[in-house]
């Protein structure tokens, strides 16, 4: 899927930055910080990563900053970053 | 016959027998007007020459408060001054230490600092010492304790070096000024006045020299030896920031709500009570939220303990509440009533908090209202050490008000961002649960087993009481299992209980 630079989210607390921009090698390319990267960083990528797929985006560079954002919210921003990246509206249908 | 002639072998032989001199005469009087010798005055000197007075040696006790808090100027100036000395393995015994006193990392690095005695710390100067930069890990104490630790020689000090707002030539000095040239206010003077009391050498640094007397005054001369005028010793506006903000987080207001339910259907909420509330939004914005119901009850309070806001300030003026206690005026408006109003007392860490004094104010206190980094299922609460290991805050007098206070209530959301505040064990033990009896979050209300009457009491009122393991399970089902925090193996704070015991110790973070 061909994608553009996109961004979804904020830099506030309880919020996520996520950067969505094309990659050159296939894959998704995750670059996380976060204020609680240690005790949460895999769980926070492994919901970017299943989002991003299940959205048909499979190669992707994403940065994501993240400032302690939950699960639902990481979600939504991935997601609108993604729509904002493809042109595809998921929330058309 | 009996003329002073005669007596003088009776004299002689009293003075013998006392171990005395026999009185050899004065010294000329000195006949200068008086507003010109004391305009002088024997003890104002600079900074330098003030620490050579002072006889400082490597390895010697140095004290501050931090009144001014992320406005301090007195910290950071008297350290550069001692490294430029070139003085080496000092021991830096502050009230608390916050963000804005970072430059002591590099003292620390170069070893002019080598031990740190504080109630908290704050910013990178924590995230360098949390990570180890230390050798001798940090000795955390709450303030009642500190004054304690002071008072029983637990914390002995050589040099105590005090800012103020005002001092006249002879050192009677306080934490705001009646002069035009005014430069400076921080109100209460109280975690200073064991240092004044107990250190051996105090310096008073101030930024507004005053003509003697200084009356009425919070430090005397007689605990005195230099005064040193500076530019400034601290920034006023910036008092009221960082812990202590008044809150506009929409959150911290359903909390505060709350907690003012909680605090007027207690049991406590009666004539003549008495209140505290710690730093933090939501506790600090509690006592606005029970003002409405002391008015429709015809119910006043006989003091508020503190922390002193502008909040307590206005119902102290509205005849809402009688007196006024205060250890540390938390903001500006506080700061000018302690000033001006007799009826707004300040009073020292020991008088506010020690636990071995029995009229320390504490232990008159009927409520206080607490914010806290993490309660846990036994009640235990942590205020010092973030969910990241990695120090974050301030004892204060958090154990000494949930000890001494009849009824404690902690104020604190269930999640901070993805940071749970209700766990199964607390990072740092810094509250003991059998002190801590209500805990207050948006997703209900934990009462202490072992304070039932208060359950049926708030139960009574219809709020919504929760078992506190509901309350943890719920914040790990929406968080998700955290992977274990990567500390390592060596100490790097040491938290002391107010009763001079070892509480807890705090290792470093590797990551």
């Amino acid at each position: 899927m061909e994608i553009k630079n996109a961004i979804a989210g904020t830099l506030e607390s309880g919020d996520i930055l996520i950067q969505i921009a094309p990659a050159s090698e296939s894959g998704l390319h995750i670059d996380l910080e976060s204020t609680v990267a240690y005790q949460f960083g895999a769980q926070i990528k492994k919901v970017i990563t299943e989002t991003l797929t299940s959205l048909g985006v499979d190669t992707a560079e994403v940065k994501a900053t993240d400032k302690g954002a939950l699960d639902c919210t990481i979600r939504a921003r991935v997601t609108a970053a993604a729509v904002r990246a493809t042109g595809k509206d998921v929330w058309a249908d | 016959m009996n003329s002073i002639k005669d007596r003088a072998a009776l004299i002689s032989e009293a003075a013998a027998r006392m171990g005395k001199e026999t009185f050899k005469g004065t010294a000329d009087k000195n006949t200068m007007a008086r507003t010109e010798l004391t305009a002088g005055g024997a003890k104002v000197t600079t900074l330098e020459e003030a620490i050579r007075k002072a006889g400082l040696k490597d390895g010697m006790t140095i004290s501050f408060h931090h009144h001014f808090r992320g406005g301090d100027k007195v910290i950071n100036m008297v350290v550069a001054k001692l490294a430029e000395m070139g003085f080496k393995n000092l021991h830096l015994a502050s009230s608390s230490l916050i963000d804005v006193h970072e430059p002591l990392i590099e003292h620390i690095k170069a070893g002019v600092i080598t031990k740190i005695s504080t109630s908290g710390l704050r910013g990178k100067l924590a995230n360098e010492i949390s990570h180890g930069i230390m050798q001798e890990p940090v000795i955390f104490r709450s303030h009642g304790g500190r004054g304690s630790a002071i008072a029983n020689g637990d914390l002995k000090i050589d040099v105590a070096f005090l800012g103020a707002s005002s001092a006249d030539p002879m050192g009677n000095a306080c934490g705001y000024s009646r002069s035009e040239n005014a430069k400076s206010i921080c109100g209460s003077l109280g975690y200073a006045l064991p240092d004044a009391q107990y250190a051996k050498h105090v310096i008073i640094l101030t930024d507004d020299l005053v003509a003697y007397p200084n009356t009425p005054y919070s430090i005397s001369e007689r605990n005195v030896e230099s005064v040193v005028v500076v530019d400034s010793v601290g920034d006023s506006s910036k008092i009221s920031s960082g812990a202590i903000r008044d809150t506009k987080n929409p959150r911290d207001i359903l909390l505060a709500k709350q907690a003012a339910k909680v605090i007027i259907n207690s049991g406590y909420f009666k004539q003549g009570f008495s209140i505290q509330t710690g730093s933090g939004g939501a506790s600090l914005a509690a006592v606005k939220y029970i003002r409405q119901s002391m008015i429709d009850q015809g119910i006043t309070a006989s003091f508020a303990l503190g922390g002193i806001t502008a909040h307590m300030v206005k119902m102290h003026e509205e005849g809402l509440i009688d007196r006024l206690i205060d250890v540390q005026s938390f903001d500006k408006v506080a700061a000018e009533s302690l000033k001006s109003d007799p009826m707004h007392q300040e009073v020292s860490a020991n008088e506010y908090a020690s636990f071995d004094e029995a009229g320390s104010a504490t232990h008159s206190l009927d409520i206080v209202i607490l914010s806290a980094l993490e309660v846990d299922v036994d009640f235990n609460v942590n205020v010092l050490v973030g969910s990241d290991g990695i120090i974050r805050g301030a004892i204060g007098g958090h154990p000494d008000t949930a000890g001494d206070s009849a009824l404690s209530i902690i104020v604190c959301p269930l999640l901070r961002g993805r940071i749970p505040c209700v766990v199964d064990e607390v990072t740092t033990h810094i509250t003991p649960g059998s002190s801590v009896d209500v805990v207050v979050t948006e997703y209900g209300i934990a009462v202490n087993p072992r304070r039932p009457e208060i359950k049926e009491r708030l139960e009574k009122a219809g709020l919504n009481i929760v078992d506190i393991h509901s309350l943890k399970d719920r914040a790990k089902s929406i968080i998700g299992e955290a992977a274990p925090l990567p500390f390592g193996d060596k100490v790097v704070g040491i938290v002391m209980n107010r009763d001079g015991s070892v509480m807890d110790v705090i290792k470093n973070i590797t990551e």
